[in-house]
C-alpha cells in the first residue's frame, strides 16, 4: 500500500509540493519530477487517469490548475489512491476554506502539515477528516495569528492576472475545487 | 466556479488597502516569502530565476550563520529554504540549521524545523544522528503536540543504528492515553519493523495489543504492520484470521464513529486493508478460506453505491475471492463484477476490469472468452495504458495457436510506444513467447528479428545471450538445427546486405557471431562475401568497439583460403596497430591464424558436432598467475559477498528492499548469485521470464506455476525431463484436437452476437478468433492444474542432469563476449593462449571466454578475482573433514609425530596432512585437529637435508584468529631427516570465510647462515564449527538477542523424500551444525565457532527452495557460514 511519492504541479509545470516516502537522490527526483510533469500534463483529459511509468504505477487527478500526483507499486489498488487524493484535497479545503492554487503556494509548510497528519511514511495514516483536522488545528492553535493571506503589495497587475487565469473557466470538465464545497457541505452538514 | 470568483473579489480590496489590514504585522515577516514568490512569478527565463535564487540563497545563508538571528527569523528563513529546494536549487547548508531549529524553537518553530529536516534529509542521510537527542527530549516532553511531531518524524526517517536508543520510549506511548499518540507510536514501530526487524520482535504482543486498541485510527494504523507480518509468514498469524473477519463485518455493518466515513463508505481504506490481509491468509488454505467466505459476500453485496470508493473495495474483494481457496457462488458473483469493470464507461474502471481480468485468467480463462470482443476493442483504445494491459492479458493467454497474432500485436505495441521501461518488459515477453511456442523457423527468426531491431541496446542483454545459446545447443533434430540456423543465416546477409547502420549494436554482434559460426551451412555463400559484409560493419562510424571485437572474432573463423584471405589482410593491418587494446588482440588473432591454415584448423575445425566443451570453471590454468601475484605481495581474495557486505557497511544503509528477501522464492537468483554478481543482475530485474516478473509482484501477480519450461535461468531443469519427454513423444495427435476444439468453442461464444455486424465488426470477430483460440479447451482440459497441452518446438538439447549446473554458469554468457575494460584483456590472453593449444572445436573460445566474463564483471573484477574462484576450489577440495578416513600412506609416518593428545589414540581425526612450503634442507607440513572447544593447529618440520640445522623457530600469525602456543619448536638441533613438531591452538577472533595463516621459520644451516622461510596455510571457517546443543526454548531466547542477521534462500534436495530433513542432514553431516528441531516445513539448527560466538540458523521449506535466516551476536558470521552452507549444498 505504500506510496512512493506524491507531486503537486500547476497547470504550467511548476512544482507545488513534493513528498518523498522512498529514499532517492536529489537528481533522481529532479529527473522524476521533470519526466513526469512533462507526462502527465501531455495527457488528455478523457485519458485514464493512471500511467506505467518505469516499474511504478502514476495516479494522477486534476483539481482546477493544480495536478496531484502519486506513484504507487504496481500491484496497488489505484482507484483507492485516486481516493486518497480526494481526501488530502478535502483536508486541504475544508482547512484553508475553499481552497485555490494560491493558498498552497504561500502556506505550502501548512500543507506539508496536513499532509503528514494524513499519510505518514507514505502510508494513510488517519483517514477520519475530523481527527487530522483536529491534530492540525491543535498545533496551530499555539499560533497567535490566524492563517495569513498572501501578501500582494506591488506589482498588483500581474497577480491579478495570475487571479484571472486561475479562475479562467477550463473548456473540458475538471473536477474544480471549489466543486468540493457543495459536495463537502452536504456531508459535514449532517 | 462563482464560489471561487467570489473568495477573490472579496480578497481584492482587502489587497490594495493592506496596511489597513488586522494580519499585516504578521504579514510583514511573511513577505520575504512572498517577495520571492512573487519575484519569480515575474521573471520570464530560467536564466533570470536561477540568477534570483542564487541570490536568495546567499542572503539567506548568511542570516542563518549569523548568531543574532532568532528562532523566530530562523523559522522564516527555513519556509524560503524549503521554497527553493522545491524549485530545484540545493540548499545543504540549511540542513544543520533546520536540525537546530527543531532542537531549539518553541513549539511553532520546531514544527517547521522537523518539517524542513523531513524534507531535506532522507534516512540515510549523517546530519540524522544530530537528530536523535532531539527526538529523544521530545518523546520525553509533557507537552503532547512536541510528542507528536518527535513520532512523526521518527515514522518518516530515523538512522536505524539508532533505533534502540528512542524505542523503550516509544513502546512506552502504546500506552498513552491519547490515541493520536498511541496511533503515531504505533506507525513509528511499523517503520522500525520495516528498516530493522529483528529490533520490534520482542514488543509483537503489544502489536496484538494496539489490534484491539478501542479506537479505530490506532487499529487501523496497525494493520499495516500485519500485512507485513502476514505476507512474510501467513502460517504464523492463521489465528487471527477470525478477529480480522470480525473486524471488517463491524466495519461493513457500519459501527465505525462517522467521521471514518468516506462518501457513506464506512472506512474504506480499513477494509481494503483487511481484505488484503484476508486473501493473504487464505491463499491456499481452504479451513481459513471458510471463515471469510461470508464476510466476502457481505462486502460484495454491499458496495453497490456508483462511486469509485465502492469500486475500489470492490476490486480488492474480488481479488482477494480469486486469491483464497475457491468458491463457486462467490466465484461467479466476481466474474460478474469484473465484467461489469470490463464493460464500464469509465476508462479508469475499464482499466481495473483489464487488469483484474490478467490476474484472475489462469484461473479463468472462460470468463476472458466472455469479454473477448471488449478486449479487441481495448487492443485499438487511444489511450496506450489501456493498450498495454491489454496485451499484459493477452501475453497470459497466449498458446501455441495465438502466438503469431499476440506477437503481432505486440509488436506493433513496441513500434509505436516510446517508453524504454515498457520496451524493455516487452520485448523480453516477446522473445520469451516466441521461443515457447514458435510455430516454424521463419517466423521465429523474423520475429526475433524485430525484437533485435526494436529492443535495440536497452534489452535484457540474456535475450540475445538464451537466443544464440538456443541455435548452439539445438535440438533434438540434427536436421531441423541446421535448418534453423541456415535460415538466421541467410536472413542476416540479407539484412547486411540492406543498411546495417540502422541495426543496433547488439542485433550486429548477433549476427556476427551466427555469420561466424554457421555461414558454412549455405553452400552457395562464398566465406569472401561474408567477410566483405562483415568488414563492411567494420567501417561504420556507428559501430562500438565491442561490436567490432564481435566481427573480427567472426572473420576469425571464417578466413579459410581464396579471396577471404585478402580481406582478412586488409582488415588485420587496419586494426592490428588500433588504439584499443581488445581490437588490436583481436586482428592479431586473426592475422596469425589466416597466415597459418594447419594453426587454424587445429583450433577452429569446421565440424559442426555438438560435444559440450569441458569448461574449466576454476580457471586452474590461471593458478600460476595466483601463486605469483600472492607471491608479489598482493592482497588475498575477497569472495565478493564479503565484498558487497563491506561496501555496504560502508554506506551504512541497506537500499535493498526487506520485505523481499525470505518469502519470496527467487527462482533463479539463488546459490550461485551470492558469489557471482553478474548472474544476479542479469537475471532479476526486469528481465523477459514472465514467471520470473509474477515473483517480483509477490502476492497480487499472477504465477505461472503451470506453465513447464524445460530451462530455466539456472540452465536445464533436470527433473523434469522425463515426463516432458513423455509429452514430447505424444505431440501430434493431441496438438489437434484442441485448436479444433478451442474453434468450436469460440464459435460458440460468438453466438450470440449479432449476425448483421458490419465489416469492422467481423474484422473484430476474427481477430477474436484467432485471439482466443485454444483458450476454451485449455478450460475444459485442466482448469487448476494449467497443464501445457502443446509442444514447444524448440526445446533445447537435453544434457546430462549432472552437467546443468556448471553450464548454467556458462549460461551467463554463451557469446563470450568480448567486454571492454583492459582488466578483461590479460584473461584473454592467457586464454587465447590456450586455445591455440587445444585442438577443440570452435565453440572453445566462446565457452571458455564465458566463465572468465563472469568472474570478469565482478565489482572488484580484478585478477585477483578469478584466479581466488581457483583457489577456493582447490583449497576446499583439500580441505578433509574429520570424518573422512585420514590413513593414507603418505600420512602416516608423519602422523606419528603428533603429539599424543592429538594422535589417531585420541579418538580425534586429523586433516590430511599438506606440504606447506620446502627448500634444500626443511619440508614443512601442516595439519589441523578439531577438539570440542578449538582448532589445533600442527607444523611438522622436517629436516630433509643430510646436515643437522639449528635453531628452528617457526611463527604462526593471523589476523582474524587468535594463536596461542601449546608447544613451540624445542629443537635446539633438528638432525638430518628428524621430524620436529609445533602445535597452536587457534580460535576464532572475526569470522571470515577462509583463514590465511601465515607462518614464518627461521632456522640456522651449519655453515651459520640464518634463514628464513615463509609459508601460508588455509583454513575455511568450517573446521571452526562446532554443533551447539541448545532446547528450543534457549534457541527462542537467543535468538531475539541476536543482532546480526542474513537472509537467503538455498537449494533444497527436494528429490528426496523429505527435503528439508534431508537438506539439514547434509549441512548437518558436513558442517558439524547442531540441528534442534525440525517441525513441519521449518527447522532449526544452531553451531558456534566459540562458546561465546554462537550462531542460529532458521530454515524454513518455502516454494520448492530453502529460506535461510542466520543469526548471530558476531559480525560477519552470519554470512560466514551461509558461504559454507551453499558450498555443502551444492558439492553434495
Amino acid at each position: 500500500m505504500k506510496m512512493q511519492f506524491m507531486l503537486l504541479f500547476s497547470r504550467q509545470g511548476k512544482l507545488r509540493l513534493q513528498k518523498w516516502y522512498v529514499p532517492l537522490s536529489d537528481k533522481e527526483k529532479k529527473k522524476i519530477t521533470r519526466e513526469l510533469v512533462q507526462t502527465v500534463l501531455a495527457r488528455k483529459p478523457k485519458m485514464c487517469s493512471f500511467l506505467e511509468w518505469r516499474d511504478l504505477k502514476i495516479v494522477y487527478k486534476r483539481y482546477a490548475s493544480l495536478y496531484f500526483c502519486c506513484a504507487i507499486e504496481d500491484q496497488d489498488n489505484e482507484l483507492i489512491t485516486l481516493e486518497i487524493i480526494h481526501r488530502y484535497v478535502e483536508l486541504l479545503d475544508k482547512y484553508f476554506g475553499s481552497v485555490c492554487e494560491l493558498d498552497i503556494i504561500f502556506n505550502f509548510e501548512k500543507a506539508y502539515f496536513i499532509l503528514d497528519e494524513f499519510l505518514l511514511g507514505g502510508e494513510a495514516q488517519e483517514t477520519s477528516k475530523k481527527n487530522v483536522l483536529k491534530a492540525i488545528e491543535q498545533a496551530d492553535l499555539l499560533q497567535e495569528t490566524p492563517v495569513p493571506h498572501p501578501d500582494l503589495s506591488g506589482s498588483l497587475d500581474s497577480w491579478v492576472d495570475t487571479l484571472k487565469d486561475f479562475h479562467r473557466p477550463s473548456s473540458d470538465q475538471l473536477p474544480a475545487m471549489h466543486i468540493f464545497v457543495h459536495v463537502t457541505f452536504i456531508f459535514w452538514g449532517r | 466556479m462563482s464560489d471561487v470568483v467570489e473568495k477573490t473579489l472579496t480578497a481584492l480590496p482587502s489587497l490594495l488597502s493592506l496596511d489597513s489590514q488586522p494580519g499585516s504585522a504578521k504579514l510583514s515577516t511573511n513577505s520575504k516569502l512572498g517577495n520571492l514568490i512573487r519575484g519569480i512569478t515575474e521573471l520570464t527565463s530560467k536564466h533570470e530565476e536561477e540568477k534570483l535564487i542564487q541570490r536568495e540563497l546567499l542572503s539567506i545563508k548568511e542570516q542563518v550563520s549569523s548568531p543574532n538571528t532568532t528562532m523566530r527569523q530562523m523559522k522564516e528563513l527555513m519556509v524560503r529554504t524549503i521554497y527553493c529546494e522545491m524549485l530545484g536549487y540545493q540548499a545543504s547548508f540549511s540542513y544543520i540549521h533546520a536540525i537546530k531549529l527543531a532542537q531549539q524553537g518553541n513549539v511553532l518553530e520546531k514544527r517547521v524545523g522537523y518539517l524542513a529536516v523531513s524534507l531535506f534529509l532522507d534516512e540515510s542521510h549523517e546530519l540524522l544522528l544530530l537528530l536523535v537527542n532531539t527526538v529523544l527530549k521530545d518523546l520525553q516532553s509533557t507537552n503532547l503536540i512536541e510528542v507528536c511531531m518527535a513520532l512523526t518524524v521518527v515514522s518518516q526517517m530515523f538512522p536505524k543504528d539508532m533505533i534502540p536508543a528512542i524505542l523503550p520510549l516509544v513502546e512506552e506511548k502504546l500506552s498513552h492515553s491519547k490515541e493520536i499518540i498511541r496511533r503515531k507510536a504505533v506507525l513509528a514501530l511499523y517503520k522500525f519493523y520495516l528498516i530493522a526487524p529483528n529490533q520490534v520482535q520482542h514488543i509483537h504482543n503489544k502489536f496484538r495489543k494496539a489490534l484491539c486498541d478501542k479506537d479505530p485510527g490506532v487499529m487501523s494504523a496497525s494493520l499495516h504492520i500485519y500485512l507485513q507480518l502476514i505476507q512474510e509468514n501467513p502460517e504464523g498469524y492463521k489465528d487471527l484470521t477470525v478477529s480480522f473477519v470480525t473486524i471488517l463485518k463491524q466495519v461493513v455493518a457500519g459501527k465505525l464513529p462517522m467521521d471514518f466515513n468516506y462518501h457513506c463508505v464506512p472506512a474504506p481504506w480499513l477494509q481494503i486493508h483487511l481484505l488484503r490481509i484476508l486473501s493473504l491468509l487464505g491463499k491456499n488454505d481452504q479451513s481459513t478460506s471458510e471463515i471469510m467466505y461470508e464476510i466476502l459476500d457481505e462486502s460484495l453485496r454491499r458496495a453497490e453505491m456508483n462511486h469509485n470508493i465502492t469500486y475500489a473495495i470492490l476490486y480488492e474483494c474480488v481479488k482477494c475471492i480469486y486469491t483464497i481457496h475457491p468458491k463457486s457462488d462467490l466465484l461467479e458473483k466476481a466474474a460478474k463484477c469484473i465484467g461489469n469493470f470490463v464493460l464500464s464507461s469509465r476508462i479508469n474502471l475499464k482499466y481495473l476490469g483489464l487488469k483484474a481480468l490478467t490476474y484472475v485468467v489462469q484461473q479463468d480463462p472462460k470468463l476472458v472468452l466472455q469479454h473477448q470482443m471488449t478486449i479487441i476493442e481495448c487492443l485499438d483504445h487511444p489511450d496506450l495504458i489501456i493498450k498495454r494491459e491489454t496485451l499484459e492479458l493477452l501475453f497470459r493467454i497466449t498458446n501455441a495457436q495465438n502466438v503469431t497474432v499476440i506477437v503481432e500485436k505486440m509488436l506493433d505495441f513496441l513500434r509505436v510506444s516510446k517508453d524504454d521501461h515498457t520496451t524493455i518488459d516487452l520485448v523480453g515477453k516477446v522473445a520469451e513467447l516466441a521461443e515457447k511456442y514458435a510455430t516454424d523457423n521463419e517466423w521465429f527468426i523474423e520475429t526475433m528479428n524485430t525484437v533485435f531491431s526494436v529492443g535495440g541496446d536497452m534489452m535484457q542483454p540474456d535475450i540475445p545471450n538464451s537466443f544464440l545459446k538456443l541455435l548452439l545447443d539445438g535440438f533434438d533434430s540434427v536436421e531441423e538445427d541446421r535448418k534453423l540456423r541456415l535460415f538466421a543465416v541467410n536472413s542476416y546477409i540479407s539484412l547486411l546486405q540492406g543498411e546495417p547502420s540502422r541495426l543496433p549494436q547488439r542485433f550486429l554482434q548477433v549476427i556476427s557471431w551466427v555469420l561466424g559460426e554457421y555461414s558454412h551451412l549455405n553452400g552457395d555463400l562464398e566465406p569472401d562475401v561474408v567477410l566483405r559484409l562483415l568488414a563492411k560493419l567494420l567501417d561504420m562510424k556507428s559501430s562500438s568497439s565491442e561490436t567490432k571485437s564481435w566481427v573480427l572474432m567472426a572473420m576469425t573463423k571464417l578466413c579459410s583460403g581464396g579471396a577471404a584471405l585478402s580481406v582478412a589482410r586488409e582488415v588485420s593491418e587496419t586494426y592490428g596497430s588500433s588504439m584499443d587494446t581488445m581490437l588490436r588482440q583481436r586482428a592479431q588473432e586473426l592475422q596469425h591464424l589466416s597466415q597459418d591454415s594447419q594453426l587454424q584448423t587445429r583450433v577452429l575445425p569446421q565440424s559442426s558436432s555438438q560435444e559440450a566443451v569441458e569448461v574449466d570453471s576454476s580457471l586452474s590454468f590461471l593458478d600460476w598467475f595466483v601463486s605469483e601475484a600472492l607471491a608479489a605481495g598482493a592482497a588475498p581474495y575477497k569472495p565478493p559477498h564479503q565484498r558487497q557486505e563491506e561496501m555496504s557497511r560502508s554506506k551504512a544503509l541497506s537500499l535493498e528492499p526487506y520485505g523481499l528477501s525470505l518469502p519470496i522464492s527467487m527462482s533463479s537468483c539463488s546459490v550461485a548469485d551470492r558469489q557471482s554478481p553478474t548472474l544476479l543482475s542479469m537475471s532479476s530485474g526486469l528481465s523477459g521470464d514472465s514467471t520470473e516478473l509474477s515473483h517480483k509482484g509477490s502476492s497480487t501477480t499472477l504465477k505461472l506455476d503451470g506453465v513447464k519450461r524445460v530451462w530455466g535461468r539456472e540452465g536445464y531443469l533436470a527433473q523434469r525431463e522425463p515426463e516432458e519427454e513423455a509429452a514430447q513423444v505424444e505431440t501430434p495427435a493431441p496438438l489437434q484436437s484442441p485448436s479444433q476444439q478451442g474453434d468450436k468453442d469460440s464459435s460458440h461464444s460468438q453466438a450470440p452476437t449479432p449476425t448483421q455486424t458490419p465489416e469492422s465488426e467481423q474484422e473484430k470477430q476474427q481477430l477474436a478468433s484467432s485471439l482466443f483460440v485454444g483458450l476454451a479447451s485449455q478450460s475444459s482440459a485442466s482448469l487448476m492444474g494449467k497443464s501445457e497441452q502443446t509442444s514447444q518446438r524448440f526445446r533445447r538439447k537435453a544434457r546430462s542432469p549432472d552437467k546443468s549446473l556448471s553450464s548454467s554458469e556458462q549460461l551467463t554468457n554463451p557469446l563470450g563476449s568480448p567486454s571492454s575494460g583492459a582488466d578483461n584483456l590479460l584473461l584473454d590472453c592467457s586464454i587465447s593462449s590456450e586455445l591455440v593449444s587445444a585442438p577443440e572445436q570452435t565453440h572453445l573460445q566462446s565457452l571458455d571466454l564465458t566463465a572468465a566474463n563472469s568472474a570478469c564483471d565482478a565489482p572488484d573484477g580484478d585478477t585477483k578475482g578469478r584466479k581466488t574462484l581457483s583457489r577456493d576450489d582447490s583449497v576446499s577440495a583439500a580441505d578433509v573433514t574429520p570424518h573422512e578416513d585420514p590413513d593414507r600412506p603418505k600420512d602416516l609416518r608423519l602422523a606419528s609425530y603428533l603429539p599424543a593428545e592429538l594422535s589417531g589414540l585420541s579418538g580425534l581425526p586429523h586433516s590430511e596432512i599438506t606440504l606447506v612450503c620446502s627448500n634444500q634442507s626443511l619440508d614443512l607440513s601442516a595439519c589441523h585437529v578439531q577438539k570440542d572447544d578449538s582448532l589445533e593447529f600442527v607444523v611438522f618440520i622436517k629436516n630433509s637435508s643430510d646436515t643437522s640445522v639449528h635453531q628452528v623457530q617457526v611463527q604462526v600469525s593471523c589476523e582474524e584468529l587468535e594463536v596461542s602456543c601449546v608447544c613451540d619448536s624445542p629443537a635446539e638441533e633438528l638432525k638430518s631427516h628428524s621430524v620436529t613438531v609445533c602445535q597452536y591452538r587457534l580460535t576464532v577472533k572475526r569470522p571470515s570465510v577462509y583463514f590465511e595463516l601465515a607462518g614464518v621459520v627461521h632456522y640456522q644451516l651449519p655453515a651459520g647462515s640464518l634463514q628464513t622461510e615463509q609459508f601460508s596455510h588455509k583454513l575455511p571457517l568450517k573446521s571452526f564449527i562446532r554443533p551447539l546443543a541448545v532446547s528450543t526454548e534457549d534457541y527462542g531466547t537467543m535468538w531475539l538477542a541476536f543482532s546480526h542477521d542474513t537472509k537467503q534462500n538455498l537449494p533444497l534436495l527436494s528429490d528426496e523424500q523429505e527435503p528439508l530433513t534431508a537438506t539439514l542432514n547434509v549441512l548437518k553431516k558436513k558442517l558439524q551444525l547442531h540441528v534442534v528441531e525440525i517441525i513441519g516445513k521449518e527447522g532449526i539448527v544452531a553451531c558456534c565457532l566459540r562458546p561465546d560466538q554462537p550462531c542460529l540458523l532458521h530454515c524454513r521449506e518455502h516454494a520448492g527452495m530453502l529460506a535461510v535466516w542466520l543469526r548471530s551476536p558476531v559480525p560477519d558470521l552470519p554470512d560466514c557460514l551461509l558461504y559454507h552452507c551453499q558450498r555443502a549444498l551444492r558439492e553434495r
